[in-house]
């Protein structure tokens, strides 16, 4: 009985809470290590290709809400299979015939050595395009969220907002965040381990609908 | 390099950094200092060491001779 050998290069998929996958790359901003981001948030994404629709319209979008994300300490990272010439002629594009300066670094991964670290490489979407992948990594290298969105949807950057709005509140109140919470929402108090924890949770003047759904507002 | 242009002249980046290095500075320092994001000081850093025009003292980074020549 014969073998078949598979000829699939390994894909590795990163795990959540767990240290993001390290780099260096080529990027437009100059030969970039994943830990010259240590002390930021960074959110790194992949997009298909330059020079394609969707991904000039998430460009612009990303550069749109680039502001609100340095006043939360996120830097921005762009990764694709392309070359740093084509990354420099599409952004130079962008900015000439759109008014847009696109101020992060993109990475220029012709070896796809950093989308295959990240799972950026779906083959049953396009063997040859990374999807369009979402990391957020926090200041101590964790990978904390991910969102792996079609080639044929464009991503939301109101939710790529919010994400990094809940994770950040988590960190600082050591709450969870419901559905649909948005700044300034009721978040939700961490489920009680003990019976007497319970207890001590319906005394404790918490919105309470049953003991393991508690919620307050924060400040 | 994104320091050094292929004549071996500095980037304006570079020499901004170079500069700020005048007094020895951590990568938070010179990144205040110049007023880029920490992330792209530490790549310019990298590569400033590598050329020897910076040198690493503690967390501190320190203008060498190569380093003072290029500024002229």
């Amino acid at each position: 009985m014969s073998e078949e050998i598979s000829t699939t290069p390994t894909t590795s998929f990163p795990r959540l809470n767990e240290p993001a996958p390290d780099f260096e790359a080529v990027t437009t901003h100059g030969t970039i290590r994943l830990s010259d981001f240590r002390d930021s948030w960074l959110i790194l994404f992949s997009h298909p290709a330059d020079f394609t629709p969707v991904c000039t319209t998430e460009f612009l979008a990303f550069t749109e809400i680039y502001p609100e994300l340095q006043k939360r300490g996120v830097e921005l990272l762009g990764l694709s299979i392309d070359s740093v010439y084509s990354h420099i002629a599409w952004t130079r594009n962008i900015e000439e015939k759109m008014g847009v300066k696109i101020p992060f670094p993109i990475i220029a991964d012709l070896d796809k050595k950093v989308a295959t670290l990240y799972g950026m490489i779906q083959p049953g979407e396009s063997k040859t395009e990374t999807v369009r992948a979402v990391f957020i990594i926090d200041p101590k290298g964790i990978l904390r969220a991910m969102i792996y969105y079609p080639l044929s949807t464009g991503r939301n950057m109101d939710e790529i907002l919010r994400l990094i709005d809940a994770l950040q509140t988590s960190d600082q109140y050591q709450v969870a965040t419901p559905a649909n919470w948005r700044p300034g929402d009721k978040v939700i108090v961490p489920p009680p381990t003990t019976t007497e924890m319970a207890e001590e949770r319906l005394k404790a003047g918490y919105e309470c609908v049953d003991w393991y759904l508690c919620k307050k507002t924060l400040g | 390099m994104a320091c050094i242009n292929p004549d071996g002249t500095l980037t304006p980046t570079a020499l901004q950094v170079l500069k700020a290095a005048e007094q020895p500075k951590t990568a938070a320092e010179l990144a205040q200092a110049v007023a880029l994001p920490l992330y792209r000081v530490r790549s310019s850093l990298r590569e400033l060491v590598g050329s020897g025009f910076l040198k690493e003292e503690g967390e501190r980074f320190v203008l060498t001779e190569a380093g003072r020549a290029k500024l002229g």
